[in-house]
C-alpha cells in the first residue's frame, strides 16, 4: 500500500468537507477498499474514515413506514436489527461474506462500490428503495448505472437508504464458495402494488430488474408462471466460474426458488 | 506518523503508526504479539482474526488508526497468566483441532466470538460461522468437534459421522 493520511470526522458535514480535496476518498468498513489499496488499484492521499460518524449508523422505521438504514451500518447490525421489520433484508445481510467481514462491511460501502456480484444492490433495487446522500435522494432505478458505476458524484456520500417494506421477500444466493460472494443471486419482493425481481452476479452491466418475471409474478405469484421465461446469455458475465448462458439459466432457477420460498 | 492508543488484552498499548499501518502489523511488529498470523493478507483466510470491542474482525483488513481507543483481544490474551489454556484452546488440544497450527489463532478467536453470542451452537452453525477461516491441514472436522466440546456439548456422535 502507498501511504496516505487518515482523517476521522465525527459528522457528515465534516466528512464532506474533508472529501472536497481531489485526492481524498471515503472509507467505510474497508472490506473492499483496503484490499484495493493493497493492490494499488486506488491511491488516495487522504482517506476519510466514516466509521466514527454516528449519524450514519442505525436501523429505524420512519413515519412513512420506510425502513431507514444508515450508510455506515454494518451488515451484522442490519442482520440483527432489521430482522423484526424486514426479514428478507436481514437474511441477505446475515449471509454476506463471513462474520468478520459482516462486522466491518457496511451498506453504504457496498452500494457505493456496486460490485456486479454484491448482495445489497439486489435488495436496494429489488425493494425500490431510495438512496439518500449528503445532497439529494436518488431512486434505486436511477442509482445503479453499471459495473462498479453509480449515480454518485465525486465526494458524494451514501448517508442512508430508505427501504419500502414488502409483504414478503426472499433472497436466493448461489454461492461462489471461494469468494463467498454470490455467483448469481436473486432478490424477489412482493408488494401490494406488484412484484420486483432484481438479479445480481449475472450481468456485465451489474444488478438489473428482470421485468418480464415481475409482470408474470404480479399476475400470478407462483414459480410455475416463470417456467417458459428465459434470460438471454449475451451480456452476461462469462468467466472461469461459469459462462454467460449458465449464469442466465441460474438466474431463472434462483428466481423460481425465491418465489417458492415465499409461497411455501 | 500518528499516535494510537488502545487496550490490548486488558493492558494499555500505544505507538506511532502511518496511515497505512494495518492493525495486524501494529500487533505483530510494534507490540511483538506474533500469535496473530497473516495467511493471505487479502481478507480470505481468517488467520488474523482478533476481537475489536468484542467483535471478530480480520486484522489484515483494518487500519491500526481505526482501533484508536478500542478494546482489542488477541490469542495471547486467551490463556491464563500462568499459561493454563482456556476452554476453547484446551478443547482444540484434546480433540486434535490443529495440525500445523497456522490457522489456529484465528480459529480460536472466531470460536470465542461465536460462543459469546451463541453458547450452544449446532454443528451447522459452527461450520457456517467458520466460513471465513481457512485451514489447509485438518479438514475442519476436528475443529468443529473441538468447538462443540468447548460449548459443553456431547461430541461422541460427531466422531462417528
Ligand atoms: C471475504 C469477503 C467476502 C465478501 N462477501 C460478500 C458477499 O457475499 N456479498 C457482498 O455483497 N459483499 C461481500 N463482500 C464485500 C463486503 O460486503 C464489503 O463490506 C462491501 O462491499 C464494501 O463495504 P465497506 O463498508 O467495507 O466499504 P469500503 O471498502 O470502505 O468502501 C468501498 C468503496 O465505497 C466507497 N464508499 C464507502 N462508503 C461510502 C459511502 N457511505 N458513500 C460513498 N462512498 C462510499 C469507498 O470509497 C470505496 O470506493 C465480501 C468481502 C470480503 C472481504
Ligand atoms: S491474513 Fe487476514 S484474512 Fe488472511
Ligand atoms: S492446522 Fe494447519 S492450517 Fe489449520
Amino acid at each position: 500500500m502507498y501511504n496516505f493520511d487518515v482523517e476521522r470526522p465525527a459528522t457528515i458535514a465534516q466528512a464532506v468537507k474533508a472529501l472536497s480535496t481531489e485526492e481524498a476518498q471515503p472509507m467505510s468498513g474497508g472490506q473492499t477498499l483496503i484490499p484495493t489499496l493493497k493492490a494499488r488499484l486506488a491511491m488516495p492521499s487522504v482517506l476519510v474514515s466514516l466509521s466514527g460518524i454516528d449519524e450514519m449508523k442505525g436501523v429505524r422505521k420512519n413515519d412513512d413506514g420506510l425502513l431507514c438504514i444508515g450508510g455506515g451500518t454494518t451488515h451484522t447490525t442490519v442482520a440483527t436489527e432489521a430482522a423484526a421489520h424486514y426479514p428478507g433484508l436481514a437474511e441477505l445481510a446475515a449471509r454476506i461474506g463471513d462474520p468478520a467481514v459482516r462486522n466491518r462491511g457496511t451498506l453504504g460501502g457496498s452500494i457505493a462500490n456496486n460490485d456486479p456480484s454484491a448482495c445489497y444492490p439486489a435488495a436496494v433495487l429489488g425493494s425500490g428503495a431510495t438512496v439518500v446522500t449528503n445532497s439529494r435522494e436518488i431512486a434505486a432505478d436511477d442509482y445503479f448505472l453499471g459495473m462498479f458505476e453509480t449515480a454518485l458524484h465525486e465526494g458524494e456520500l451514501v448517508t442512508e437508504v430508505k427501504f419500502p417494506i414488502p409483504q414478503a421477500s426472499h433472497y436466493e444466493k448461489h454461492l461462489q464458495p471461494a469468494s463467498r460472494f454470490p455467483l448469481v443471486a436473486v432478490f424477489v419482493a412482493k408488494f401490494e402494488e406488484g412484484v420486483r425481481v432484481a438479479v445480481t452476479g449475472a450481468s456485465e452491466s451489474g444488478v438489473f430488474r428482470w421485468t418480464e418475471a415481475e409482470e408474470a409474478l404480479s399476475g400470478s405469484f407462483k414459480s410455475d408462471t416463470l417456467k417458459d421465461l428465459t434470460l438471454d446469455g449475451s451480456g452476461m458475465i462469462s468467466d472461469l466460474h461459469g459462462s454467460g448462458a449458465y449464469r442466465a439459466h441460474l438466474a431463472t432457477v434462483m428466481t423460481r426458488r425465491a418465489v417458492d420460498a415465499i409461497s411455501d | 506518523m500518528t499516535q494510537v492508543k488502545m487496550t490490548v488484552n486488558g493492558k494499555p498499548a500505544s505507538g506511532d503508526v502511518e496511515g497505512r499501518t494495518l492493525l495486524v502489523q501494529f500487533l505483530r511488529e510494534d507490540l511483538g504479539l506474533t500469535g496473530t498470523h497473516v495467511g493471505c493478507d487479502t481478507s480470505q483466510c481468517g488467520a488474523c482474526v482478533v476481537h475489536v470491542n468484542g467483535q471478530a474482525v480480520k486484522a489484515c483488513t483494518m487500519l491500526a488508526i481505526e482501533a484508536e481507543g478500542a478494546e482489542v483481544a488477541t490469542i495471547e490474551g486467551q490463556a491464563a497468566a500462568d499459561g493454563t489454556l482456556n476452554t476453547i484452546q484446551q478443547a482444540f488440544q484434546d480433540h486434535h483441532g490443529l495440525q500445523c497450527g497456522f490457522c489456529t489463532p484465528g480459529m480460536v478467536m472466531s470460536a470465542a466470538a461465536l460462543l459469546k453470542d451463541n453458547p450452544k451452537p449446532t454443528v451447522a452453525e459452527v461450520r457456517h460461522y467458520l466460513d471465513g477461516n481457512i485451514c489447509r491441514c485438518t479438514g475442519y472436522h476436528n475443529i468443529v468437534k473441538a468447538i462443540m466440546a468447548a460449548s459443553g456439548q456431547d461430541v461422541a456422535a460427531i466422531a462417528a459421522e
